[in-house]
């Protein structure tokens, strides 16, 4: 029998990854042959050989060829081709895994802040590994569009790695699976490894949302996994905007509905504008379908990444119509995009009052919230120290504002 | 042939083994910041009277070949160029052409930098045309001194130093060639106009000023008298006409252009919030970028805050670009004080605004200068290839030992006030943050701040810094941090072999020998 598979990417302007070719022949010697070729043989020469040995005798490979031509790559990426090229040629249920990064331990609330989820195209890894450092909300390791279907298989064993192995420095960690019912077949690389939300792109329908969720339930019962992992489903199609608040509701888990207007466009036979008119209706009506179910709404991304003052307008009206959030594609993007959902001065000026007045209120002992001669109702507090919140953690306010506030 | 790179070597101040003696000179090992002072007198060229030469003004001969015969090209003879076309000089190559063709050997190129569109020299380096090169050995030259293969050792030098090298008569320049975008006859030469300006010709002052014989080498003659005159033509023997002098467009090469990468961008951002919270960017102050995008980035978001905070620095030194001729033409800046030109945006400032004034090695650099502009300089953002524990830094090298950079102003500039490297903890996978680092050009005592994507580390000898940063909200932390941080990530990496052989000397800026580059073993 012989066999050759090949993972991987390799050639100009490649960085941090490497290609695999693996070659079965029932001629080899009995001992793997390894060759390696890196940009950092000198310093890594030996870590790599040693590597590769430990994974081809993990699985038993006997009577292999592996070349490994190496782009500077991480050993979590190096172990993720690996992996995936001896997948290709052989059963095995084992998992070759590092342990996983004690930072990347954490899990995420249903209703923390979702301004900005940079997308990162799952068979990329130069782009995974400094993409915390930008600090956007989330980072989105991206398994549907941005993977070319020969590449699905290998992109779930990077992705996987890197949700272990990658520190995004306290972002939410989401992937994005395929459409139903490929995306299912993602799960199992996805959910054992601490996922905090699963994007479910071109979602038409409650249905699909209620399969997702029995599937993502048996695999935490599999793994024993307690901890929530959330759900936004993108409203990518006229149908998905119609079962808008359907989707919303279908379960507990589903934290927010996203809006994907370049596939809606082409849905709709319209042409994407900036100014966003044939558009309008959808936005509004998953906004609203958000809004009813009491979760928040996310626009889709602005993909002019050189323009900063258009993003800047785009962002703006987005937060007009009532979106917390939107996606982007270059980490240049996230600052502008957190500077814009924040809250403006007016905003803020208007949440430090009432805040101060119930805070006033709380320590007077009263019951009732009064500003000047307005009742101040719960909700309106709570939106307001939430506004607070967020303009401190956008550097727009200072901590201990009100040591300054009261004296004014 | 006796191998003639085995030398005897000796441990200077900083604990690195090189050598006393090297392509036939003595040496002297680095002995400290500010501690090598030689007494004496500096060299002086030969005499010259203007009675030998033309009473017209009229120095033109034929063509570049006539004029390095007339000079008296002959084996053994040292050989000056300058980088101020940068990537897109044609002249450099063309004066070995003519050597090899006269079959004179054993040539010393003294190039103030070395590019890309000079990598065809190694041929010459094989045949030796030529016998080493001092000064920076880029790319396939680096690679090729760092195998062993050139017959001499290469020596690396800053631009200040080579300016020192010059006055200390270490580096005896017999022959000159100045490529010049305009020139008159007599030999006066401007770098700012003409078809292929490129802006300052200060890399070729010292020459101008020491060589034995010098030839001016222009595509756009002008009736006497070239103004301005960078280059006075009564230091010049000779004038040469020619077709086209260089390419400016490729003055801009990859090292001279604001970077579009994020985390580089990041970098920049994170440097600047560093100094603004420092408290260095205030009212009147002044800065150097180097080369490399990062450091070039810089003056972006220190614009955004000057603007913002209606302040305005004092002067800025360049390397010009486009963004500090925007800083000096919006009103952020008094001065560009400039020290070579970075793209064509700095050449038509340089012509057209009195304001952007031309400097010198001399001036910005020297260490015989009765003082220099590079300490009185409030803030220098600079790049390395590596920094280790005690923020001894390397630009030269890379971490697998091959020297493939050139020092540039860069040892110069560390005297500044205070002196950053953004670098990223690892490129690729190879750690920046290091034990040791492959090549030492720059000691920690003179380096200030490491920003990393990942964290920033003050040198602990900064305790004011230290202080004004200690509520920041920049992640601030240990140089040991971040080392073990980036080894966390990349793993730790082994260090190259190398050959008893030493392949080039790292001069300090006071001509002392800082470090030495063995030969890489492959």
């Amino acid at each position: 029998m012989n066999k050759i598979v090949t993972t991987g990417n390799k050639g100009k302007g490649i960085r941090s990854d490497c290609f695999v070719t693996l070659e079965i022949d029932d001629s080899f010697n009995q001992e793997p042959q390894i060759e390696i070729s890196s940009k950092v043989m000198v310093m890594y020469g030996k870590a790599l050989k040693e590597l590769c040995s430990e994974i081809l005798a993990f699985y038993n490979i006997k009577k292999a060829k592996l070349i490994l031509e190496d782009s500077g790559a991480l050993p979590f990426v190096i172990a993720a081709r690996l992996e995936a090229a001896i997948k290709m040629i052989s059963d095995t249920e084992k998992n070759y895994l590092f342990p996983m990064l004690e930072t990347n331990d954490y899990q995420t609330a249903k209703e923390r802040r979702r301004f900005s989820r940079l997308y990162l195209p799952g068979n990329s890894p130069s782009l995974m590994i400094n993409a915390g450092i930008h600090s956007p909300d989330g980072i989105i390791l991206d398994l549907e569009d941005a993977v070319a279907p020969s590449k699905k298989h290998e992109a779930r064993f990077l992705v996987r790695n890197a949700l272990r192995n990658v520190d995004f420095y306290g972002a939410e960690r989401m992937v994005r699976i395929n459409q139903m019912p490929l995306g299912l077949e993602d799960l199992e690389y996805i959910i054992p490894n601490n996922v905090n939300l699963i994007l479910l792109p071109k979602c038409e329908s409650a249905a699909q949302i209620q399969l997702l969720d029995e599937n993502i339930e048996k695999i935490k019962a599999k793994y024993n996994i307690n901890r929530p992992i959330w759900l936004m489903p993108i409203i990518e199609s006229a149908l998905g905007v119609i079962n808008a608040y359907e989707i919303a509701k279908a379960s507990p888990f589903v934290t927010s509905l996203a809006i994907g207007l370049e596939d809606y466009t082409a849905d709709l036979g319209a042409k994407r504008t900036q100014e966003g008119t044939e558009s309008f209706y959808a936005r509004c009506a998953v906004v609203n379908a958000a809004k009813a179910a009491g979760i928040q709404a996310i626009d889709s991304v602005f993909s002019d990444v050189s323009d900063m003052e258009a993003l800047k307008e785009n962002v703006l009206r987005s937060k007009a119509l009532g979106f917390d959030g939107m996606g982007c594609i270059h980490p240049r993007q996230i600052k502008v995009i957190h500077e814009n959902y924040a809250p403006d001065a007016a905003e803020i000026e208007k949440a430090m009052k009432i805040v101060n007045a119930f805070m006033e209120a709380t320590e007077k002992g009263l019951g009732v919230v009064a500003l000047g001669s307005k009742m101040i109702d719960p909700p309106v507090v709570k939106r307001a120290e939430r506004t607070i919140e967020i303009a401190i953690n956008t550097g727009k306010l200072i901590k201990n504002w009100r040591e300054s506030y009261e004296k004014q | 042939m006796k191998n003639n790179k085995i030398l005897e070597l000796t441990e200077n101040a900083l604990g690195r083994k090189v050598p006393t003696i090297a392509n036939g000179q003595k040496q002297i090992p680095y002995m400290g910041v500010g501690k090598y002072k030689p007494t004496g007198f500096k060299h002086a060229p030969r005499i010259y009277s203007c009675a030998d030469y033309p009473a017209d003004g009229n120095k033109l001969v034929k063509d570049l070949k006539e004029a390095l015969i007339r000079c008296g090209i002959k084996d053994g003879m040292t050989i000056s160029t300058h980088h101020h076309f940068r990537n897109g000089d044609l002249l450099a190559v063309q004066i070995f052409d003519i050597a090899h063709e006269l079959g004179i050997k054993d040539l010393v190129w003294f190039p103030s930098a070395s590019f890309p569109c000079q990598e065809v020299m190694t041929k010459y380096l094989e045949d030796g045309t030529i016998n080493r090169i001092e000064g920076s050995m880029n790319g396939a030259l680096g690679k090729f001194c760092s195998e062993g293969k050139m017959q001499g050792i290469g020596v690396l030098r800053s631009h200040g130093g080579r300016y020192q090298a010059v006055q200390d008569g270490e580096v005896k320049i017999d022959i000159a060639v100045i490529a010049a975008p305009t020139a008159d006859a007599f030999g006066n030469a401007t770098g700012d106009r003409g078809p292929a300006a490129c802006g300052l010709l200060g890399f070729a002052l010292a020459d101008s000023q020491y060589a034995d014989r010098v030839i001016v080498v222009t595509d756009n003659l002008v009736p006497f008298p070239c103004i301005p005159w960078q280059i006075h033509g009564n230091y010049v023997d000779f004038t040469v006409v020619t077709d086209k002098i260089g390419i400016p467009e490729k003055i801009v090469s990859g090292t001279t252009e604001i970077t579009k990468s994020p985390d580089r961008l990041l970098l920049a951002e994170m440097t600047a919030q560093f100094c603004i919270e420092a408290g260095i960017v205030k009212d009147g102050f002044s800065f150097q970028a180097g080369a490399g995008g990062t450091a070039l980035s810089i003056g972006i978001y220190f614009s955004e805050y000057l603007r913002q905070n209606k302040i305005k620095a004092r002067y800025v030194r360049g390397g010009s670009n486009k963004y500090l001729v925007q800083m000096l033409e919006e009103g952020l800046t008094d001065y560009i004080l400039d020290g070579q030109t970075f793209d064509l945006d700095g050449v038509r400032s340089m012509r057209e605004n009195i304001n952007h004034i031309n400097t010198s090695p001399f001036t910005s650099y020297n260490y015989h200068g009765k003082g220099n502009f590079s300490s009185m300089t409030d803030v220098v953002i600079l790049g390395a290839t590596e920094v280790d524990l005690n923020f001894n830094a390397n630009v030269v090298s890379h971490s697998d030992g091959y020297v493939l950079h050139g020092i540039g102003g860069w040892q110069n500039c560390l005297f500044s006030k205070c002196t950053i490297l953004p670098v990223p903890l690892f490129r690729d996978r190879i750690p920046v943050i290091v034990d040791q680092v492959t090549s030492l050009c720059g000691p920690g005592e003179l380096i200030d701040v490491i920003v990393t994507e990942r964290g920033i580390a003050i040198n602990p000898k900064r305790l004011d810094l230290i202080d004004a940063l200690k509520h920041s909200s920049l992640p601030i932390k240990t140089i040991e941090q971040l080392k073990d941080e980036a080894e966390k990530i990349c793993g730790k990496p082994e260090k190259p072999e190398f050959g008893e052989e030493i392949v080039a000397l790292i001069k300090w800026v006071d001509g002392t020998v800082i470090d030495a580059a063995r030969r890489v073993l492959k």
